[in-house]
C-alpha cells in the first residue's frame, strides 16, 4: 500500500472533525448518552444527510458516494476520539455491509435508505451466550405465507432498539440465513440493554411469529457474515486507535501540568514510561488499521489474517491507553465527572465485543493454518 | 510502498547480483557449518568491495556505490531477504558508524585518508563510548585525552567494546575540557590504532559464552592530532550523530529476519506437535502479530525516510519494540523445547544477536538457547529500554525532564 498522506483521507478527517468540533464535545457526549434513543437525530442527519459519511464506501449506483472502507475508517477513527454516540457502527458498518454483500439486487432499496442516513438498521446475529457466529444463533425461521415467520431471540443487538430495520440471522431449517425485518413488523419486541458504555447502545430482540423476508438465498449467512464479522473488528479497531490517542494526549496534558512534591508529574520516569509504552502500542496499531482498512478495497485476501490481527492488539493497546489515562489522572480519573472513564467503558466493551483479543488470536492461527 | 515502486530497477539489479554470485542450493548463512562463515564472509565481502555494494550509499570516489540512501536500504533488506552478510563484522562499526559520520562532519584529508582505507580493509574499526562507571549517562565519561606536542595522549578504560579483537583502529570518545563546567562541550571524538603499547584489550565472556566484546584499557595511548572527528570539543554531536546511523537500516532488516526466526520456530512447533497446544498456538499468533506490526510500521517509516523525513526519536520506537519482542520469541521456542532447553545440542548459531541467519535448522536446541540468552543484551545494548522510554516520551510526546 502506499503510505503517503493521502488528500481524500485529510479531507474526509477535517469535515468529520469539523463537526464534532461544534456538535461533538464531551457536554455533547454526556448529554446525547443520558437521552432517550442514546442518539442525537439532528447530529446524525448532519453526519449522514449533510457530510455524507453513511454513503462512505458505498457504490454509486447503490446510492453511495464513492471513496472506500479506508475512508470510513477515518470517520469511525474520529468518532471514536470523541466518543460520539452514532449509529454508525451499527447501521452503515454491520446492517449496510450484510446487505450489500448478500449478493441480493431486492434489497438495493433498503441500501441505499442505509447509506443515506435516512434509515437506521441494525444486525441481529449474536445469542445469549455472546457468540458471534451464523451456526449458533437461536432464532429459527419458518415459510410463512409468502414470506417467512421468526421466533427466538438475539441478544447485544448493537442499536438495536433505535432501528429502523433489522437484518436478522436466523436458521432456516438447519441453514443460516438471513432475513430483513420491517420497522413496524408484528412480533417484534425491543427491549433495551443497560450497557457499560452508555456511549453505545445495545438492545435485545425478541422475535415471536414475526414476518420476514428472505435475503439472498438460504444458507446465505455463514460467509456474509464472516465477511461482515471482519470488516467490524476493523472498523473497532479504527475506533480504539481514536479513543486511545485521545486517552494519551489526556494523560500527557495532565502529567505536564499536574505537580507534586514540587515537579511536574510527567519528569517522573515512572510516568514517563508509561506514556511511551502506550505511545509505542498505539503507533503500531495505527499503521496496522490503516493497512487493514485498505486492504478491504485492494486486497481482500489479506483481510481475514489482517482485521484478526487489528482486532486483537487494538482492544488489549486501546484498554492500556485508558487504564494508564485513569492511573497518571490518580483520583480524579476515576469519578464520574472526568471523561477517562468513558474511554475506558468503551475500550472494555468494544475489546469484549464483536471478539475477544483471545477470540481472535485463535483466528489468527487458523487463518494462518497453524499445525494445519 | 515507495522503496518498492521507486527501486524497482535498482532491486532487480540487487537480485541479479545474488543469482549470480551466491553458491548453488544456497540457503541462507545459517545453512552453512558456523566453522564455515568466517571464511564465507571474507569471500563475500571481497566480492562487495569490487562491485561497490559494500557501501552503496557512498560516492564512488571513496569506494562506495553512489546510491541514495533508499537504494541503499533496498540492498540490505534484498540481503537480509537471502540470509547473506552485508560485510564483515567490524563494518557495522567502520562504515555505518564513523565512515557515515565521517562523510557528514570529517574534514576532507580525514575522508581521503579513511573512507577508502575502511571498505579496503585497511582500517578495521571498534566503537570506544561505554565506560565501567558511564553506559547510559555517556555525557560523564572520564576517559581523558590530552595534546602532548603533536599528538594527543590517551588515559582510561572503555567497555562493551564489540568485535574489538578483530579490530585494528577504535573511535574513541574522551574528555579534553574541563568536567565541571562543560559536561557536553568538554568531549572530543578520536580516531585511535589499537596496535600500540598504550592499548590493551581484554574479552569479556557473556551470558551466551561468547566473548564478542572486550574491556579496552588506555594508558598513555597516542594518536596524531588532526584525528578528532567533528573538531575539538565536538564529540557530542558527533556522537550524536554517529548514533542515529546505527539505526536506519535496521527498519529494512528487521522484519525480514524477524520472519525467517518466526518461520524456523513455527516448523520447530510444527516437529514437536505443540500447535495442538492452544497456549502455544495463541502465543505464536501473539509473536506472528507483533512481527507483522514492526513489518508494517517499517514500511511506512521507510517510505517517510524515502520522501526526505528523518527518523529520529522514532528509531527509539523501533528499538523498543524489537528488543522486548525478541526475548518472547525465542522464550517460547526454549518452552516447546521444554527439558531439552536445559541443555546445548545441535548447531551453534551463526550469529547471536537479532535473531541467529536464515537457513538455521529450526530445532537446534543450542541456536534457540544461545540466541535466547542473547536477548538480554538486546534490551541493554545501545541504549537501554529505559533510556529509550526516556527518549520515547521527552521527544515525542513533550513531557519534562
Amino acid at each position: 500500500m502506499d503510505f503517503s498522506t493521502d488528500q481524500d483521507h485529510e479531507s474526509v478527517r477535517s469535515s468529520v472533525r469539523g463537526f464534532l468540533t461544534r456538535s461533538g464535545t464531551e457536554a455533547d457526549v454526556r448529554r446525547i448518552m443520558e437521552s432517550e434513543p442514546g442518539h442525537d437525530p439532528d447530529g446524525w442527519a448532519a453526519l449522514g444527510k449533510r457530510l455524507g459519511v453513511t454513503a462512505i464506501g458505498v457504490p454509486e449506483e447503490l446510492g453511495g458516494a464513492g471513496f472506500g472502507f479506508a475512508e470510513l475508517a477515518i470517520v469511525l477513527e474520529e468518532l471514536g476520539t470523541a466518543l460520539y454516540p452514532s449509529p454508525l457502527f451499527g447501521s452503515r458498518v454491520l446492517a449496510a455491509e450484510a446487505l450489500m454483500r448478500s449478493g441480493d439486487e431486492r434489497v438495493a432499496d433498503e441500501v441505499a435508505a442505509l447509506a443515506d442516513g435516512e434509515t437506521i438498521g441494525c444486525l441481529a446475529l449474536s445469542e445469549h451466550s455472546g457468540a458471534w457466529r451464523p451456526d449458533r444463533v437461536s432464532v429459527k425461521a419458518t415459510p410463512a405465507g409468502d414470506g417467512y415467520s421468526l421466533e427466538g431471540r438475539a441478544s447485544f443487538v448493537v442499536d438495536g432498539a433505535a432501528a429502523d430495520l433489522v437484518v436478522v440471522v436466523a436458521d432456516l431449517a438447519g441453514e443460516p440465513s438471513l432475513f430483513l425485518v420491517p420497522p413496524d413488523a408484528e412480533g417484534l419486541e425491543r427491549e433495551p440493554l443497560q450497557t457499560v458504555d452508555l456511549t453505545r447502545r445495545q438492545a435485545r430482540l425478541t422475535f415471536d411469529g414475526c414476518p420476514a423476508r428472505l435475503v439472498g438465498t438460504p444458507g446465505t449467512a455463514p460467509r456474509v457474515v464472516a465477511s461482515v464479522l471482519d470488516l467490524a473488528a476493523i472498523a473497532l479497531a479504527a475506533e480504539q486507535v481514536g479513543g486511545a490517542q485521545r486517552c494519551l494526549d489526556l494523560a500527557v496534558d495532565h502529567a505536564k501540568t499536574r505537580v507534586q512534591f514540587g515537579r511536574p508529574i510527567g519528569s517522573f520516569q515512572a510516568v514517563k514510561h508509561k506514556c511511551a509504552d502506550v505511545l509505542l502500542e498505539l503507533d503500531a496499531a495505527r499503521t496496522a488499521v490503516r493497512t487493514a482498512a485498505w486492504s478491504v478495497d485492494n486486497a481482500p485476501d489479506e483481510v481475514p489474517v489482517l482485521a484478526s490481527l487489528v482486532k486483537a492488539h487494538c482492544s488489549e493497546m486501546y484498554e492500556l491507553a485508558a487504564r494508564e489515562c485513569i492511573q497518571i489522572h490518580g483520583g480524579m480519573g476515576f469519578t464520574w465527572e472526568y471523561a477517562a472513564q468513558l474511554y475506558f467503558k468503551r475500550a472494555h466493551s468494544s475489546a469484549l465485543m464483536f471478539g475477544t483479543p483471545d477470540h481472535h488470536r485463535e483466528a489468527l492461527a487458523d487463518r494462518l493454518k497453524l499445525g494445519a | 510502498m515507495t522503496t518498492q515502486t521507486r527501486g524497482d530497477s535498482f532491486r532487480d539489479e540487487v537480485r541479479e547480483f545474488l543469482r549470480e554470485h551466491l553458491p548453488a542450493g544456497w540457503q541462507g548463512s545459517g545453512g552453512l557449518d558456523p566453522g564455515a562463515y568466517p571464511g564465507f564472509r571474507e569471500h563475500w565481502r571481497a566480492l562487495l568491495v569490487e562491485h561497490r555494494l559494500i557501501a552503496p550509499a557512498w560516492p564512488r570516489e571513496y569506494g562506495g556505490g553512489g546510491h541514495t540512501a533508499v537504494e541503499s536500504a533496498i540492498v540490505a533488506e534484498e540481503f537480509a531477504r537471502v540470509g547473506v552478510p552485508r560485510g564483515g563484522a567490524n563494518d557495522p562499526f567502520g562504515i555505518q558508524m564513523i565512515g557515515n559520520t565521517l562523510l557528514a562532519l570529517g574534514t576532507e584529508e580525514q575522508r581521503r585518508r579513511f573512507l577508502p582505507g575502511i571498505l579496503d580493509g585497511t582500517y578495521v574499526f571498534c566503537q570506544g563510548f561505554s565506560e565501567p562507571g558511564h553506559g547510559s549517562d555517556l555525557s560523564n565519561i572520564t576517559t581523558r585525552a590530552r595534546r602532548e606536542g603533536g599528538e594527543w595522549v590517551i588515559d582510561g578504560q572503555k567497555i562493551w567494546t564489540s568485535n574489538a579483537l578483530t579490530a585494528n583502529w577504535i573511535f574513541v570518545l574522551c574528555r579534553t575540557g574541563d568536567q565541571d563546567t562543560s559536561r557536553y562541550q568538554g568531549l572530543t571524538l578520536l580516531l585511535v590504532p589499537l596496535d600500540q603499547p598504550g592499548v590493551e584489550r581484554r574479552p569479556i565472556r557473556m551470558i551466551n559464552g561468547g566473548d564478542e566484546f572486550c574491556e579496552t584499557f588506555f594508558t598513555g595511548a597516542r594518536t596524531g592530532a588532526g584525528l578528532e572527528v567533528g573538531g575539538v570539543g565536538g564529540g557530542w554531536q558527533a556522537a550524536t550523530r554517529l548514533l542515529t546511523f546505527e539505526r536506519g537500516e535496521t527498519t529494512a532488516t528487521l522484519p525480514v529476519r524477524f520472519r525467517a526466526e518466526l518461520d524456523r520456530l513455527r516448523t520447530l512447533i510444527e516437529l514437536r506437535g505443540a500447535f495442538a497446544d492452544p497456549l502455544v498456538r495463541r502465543d505464536f499468533a501473539w509473536c506472528w502479530s507483533r512481527v507483522e506490526l514492526m513489518r508494517l510500521n517499517g514500511q511506512r517509516n521507510l517510505a517517510r525516510w524515502a520522501q526526505g523525513e528523518s527518523i529520529g526519536a522514532e528509531s527509539s520506537l523501533e528499538k523498543l519494540w524489537w528488543s522486548e519482542l525478541h526475548g518472547k520469541i525465542t522464550g517460547l521456542a526454549c518452552r516447546v523445547l521444554g527439558a531439552e532447553a536445559t541443555t546445548y545440542s545441535g548447531q551453534d548459531p551463526v550469529s547471536y544477536f537479532l535473531c541467529d541467519e536464515p537457513g538455521a535448522p529450526a530445532d537446534s536446541v543450542s541456536s534457540w538457547v544461545k540466541v535466547h540468552l542473547s536477548t538480554l543484551g538486546e534490551t541493554i545494548a545501545a541504549g537501554t529500554s529505559e533510556i529509550q522510554r526516556n527518549i520515547v516520551a521527552e521527544r515525542l510526546l513533550g513531557l519534562p525532564r
